[in-house]
């Protein structure tokens, strides 16, 4: 299983109340507060897949830079993990819902 | 009175704010981070159980004295975070925020835009698990993560050895510190360090502190590669030796110093010239970081010298500010400001030549190698774009012909490596290779947001 183990490693807690969201439908367990990529790489290893193949990616500068960490959400939109907080009920995927299959 | 529009809340930013404050003017602070505070001096939120006392070591007294500066500063400012300016057109700012974009009027602006890593790609740069440097700090101070478990410090960086001594006192294991400059030639630029003895000392403590703990060290490395599948397992590099060895990790820190974010001083219109010591294209400016009239540029996004620098080159900029708006300014206070401003950089400019950015290899990697991560464009493709081109060969050309640097990201990751390896190709200089314009949006934004209301 390829996200059997997280990149992320915690070492500092957060008091901040627990949030749960969901990534290509699998729940995860956050704290409001938590950056998007936080949530996702403490519990998997990839936030989304290259649009040119599918290479997995999981951001790369963690600082708005280099727009490698961009996550779909539910609706189509796109969102940048690594400067967005979590919020509960976040329904986010690797790959775009409405067109997969349908990219050139 | 003028509209003075500050973008940027990092150290240069704040103590531009407050001297304007100090002379009861009103700036606006616009930044797109959430807290103030920059990237260097980043503010975790209160809720994180994270000792920053312990994390900033010998910086804590600055970090503390920034934050408890700004929290008096703010009441007396506009201060607008989580603002992006993505577009600038003369005198006005096109800001996004909260989905919504709108325009702001400035007479005055100073653009203090911080920095980010510099990065060197090598095969399987791009696996999961691989951050830069500055993410790896980043992870730390704003998110209390460490990038991995056991994790491999790569690059030519001062700051290889400082962040691995905050993970490892996070409880991070540190597989290996390894740095491109062979370590003969970080001792021959030492003369040009000795400017800055404080700066000097901490850097020679920490690399003393890695060597007491047993890290490996090693200078003078060649990145063979990412080992992995769709996540790190091991770096791969040659020593000094020639010998190839293997690091088993789970998270690489990359980086080669740091690189101005120049994009918006571009659409600002400030004239370039292109720096030899940094083999980079910077934005021209005088001693007050006057770019042109109405523009101002300060702090490590026009030119690299740490969090000192840009508190001087902040308040510097200020004083011009003011005195360009017919207010006399005191000679006094200049002085000491321009002589710290001058020596920080000077020192910065020894440490670029001491960390060498590895051009030699760059110019040597395979072409297989992804060159740039947003379009997936390979060093191969660059190379055969460059044998096709009609006309002379440079950067903008290139990204025409094959995306690179044209992606999500603009370029700030991709284009120093693009700029040499168009210079390698071309058998000239990195400047004749010539300068990756900046575009707007500089950031993505979406196409609904930047349609303008009728």
């Amino acid at each position: 299983m390829e996200r059997s183990q997280a990149q992320f490693r915690r070492v500092a807690r957060r008091s901040g109340p627990p949030v749960t969201l969901s990534f290509d439908g699998r729940p995860i367990n956050a704290t409001a507060g938590d950056s998007v990529l936080a949530a996702l790489l403490e519990s998997g290893a990839f936030v989304r897949r290259l649009e040119f193949g599918v290479e997995p990616r999981a951001g790369f500068c963690l600082m708005g830079a280099c727009q490698d960490c961009w996550v779909w959400s539910a609706a189509g939109g796109r969102i940048r993990a690594c400067t967005t907080s979590v919020s509960e009920g976040m329904e986010l995927f690797a790959e775009p819902q409405d067109m997969a299959g349908s990219r050139g | 009175m003028a509209e003075i529009v500050i973008i940027g809340a990092g150290p240069a930013g704040i103590s531009a704010a407050e001297l304007l404050v100090a002379n009861g003017v009103k700036p606006i602070l616009i930044d797109e981070g959430m807290r103030a505070g920059g990237q260097g001096y980043r503010r975790p939120a209160d809720d994180l159980a994270l000792d920053m006392t312990k994390l900033m070591g010998s910086e804590a007294g600055r970090y503390a004295a920034l934050h408890k500066r700004f929290a008096t500063l703010r009441p007396r400012i506009d201060y607008r975070p989580q603002t992006l300016v993505w577009a600038i057109d003369g005198k006005r700012l096109h800001l996004l925020r909260d989905g919504r974009t709108e325009t702001l009027d400035c007479d005055s602006l100073l653009i203090a835009s911080g920095a980010m890593d510099r990065i060197a790609p090598f095969p399987g740069w791009t696996t999961p698990g691989v951050f830069t440097l500055g993410g790896a700090q980043v992870a730390l101070k704003d998110q209390g993560c460490l990038i991995g478990s056991r994790v491999a410090f790569l690059g030519s960086s001062p700051l290889l050895t400082l962040a691995a001594k905050q993970y490892r006192a996070m409880g991070a294991e540190i597989a290996v510190i390894a740095d491109t400059t062979p370590f003969s030639a970080k001792l021959a630029a030492m003369p040009a360090l000795l400017g800055a003895p404080r700066t000097l000392l901490r850097g020679l403590w920490y690399m003393a502190a890695a060597l007491r703990t047993g890290i490996p060290m090693l200078h003078g490395v060649t990145p063979v590669a990412v080992e992995g599948d769709g996540r790190v397992e091991a770096l791969a590099l040659r020593d000094g030796s020639g010998r190839e060895r293997r690091f088993a990790c789970d998270a690489i820190a990359l980086g080669y110093g740091l690189k101005p974010e120049t994009q918006l001083a571009d659409l600002a219109g400030a004239d370039f010239a292109y720096d030899r010591d940094f083999r980079l294209f910077l934005p021209k400016i005088d001693g007050f970081g006057r770019a042109r009239p109405g523009l101002y540029l300060a702090g490590d996004g026009v030119r690299i010298g740490g969090a000192d620098a840009a508190e001087a080159s902040g308040a510097l900029a200020a004083h011009a500010i003011l005195s360009d708006l017919g207010r006399a300014q005191d000679i006094a206070a200049i002085r000491p400001l321009a002589r710290r401003v001058t020596r920080l950089r000077d020192f910065q400019r020894g440490l670029a030549r001491a960390f060498a950015w590895p051009k030699e290899q760059i110019a040597a990697l395979p072409d297989t190698v992804t060159l740039c991560r947003c379009e997936n464009v390979t060093i191969g493709e660059v190379r055969a774009a460059m044998t096709k081109a009609l006309g002379p060969v440079e950067v903008n050309r290139v990204k025409a012909m094959t995306r690179c640097g044209m992606g999500r990201c603009q370029g700030r990751v991709c284009g120093p490596t693009l700029q040499e390896i168009v210079a390698a190709g071309t058998e000239q200089g990195g400047e004749a290779a010539g300068r990756l314009r900046g575009q707007a949006p500089v950031k993505p934004i979406a196409l609904a947001a930047a349609e303008e209301p009728a």
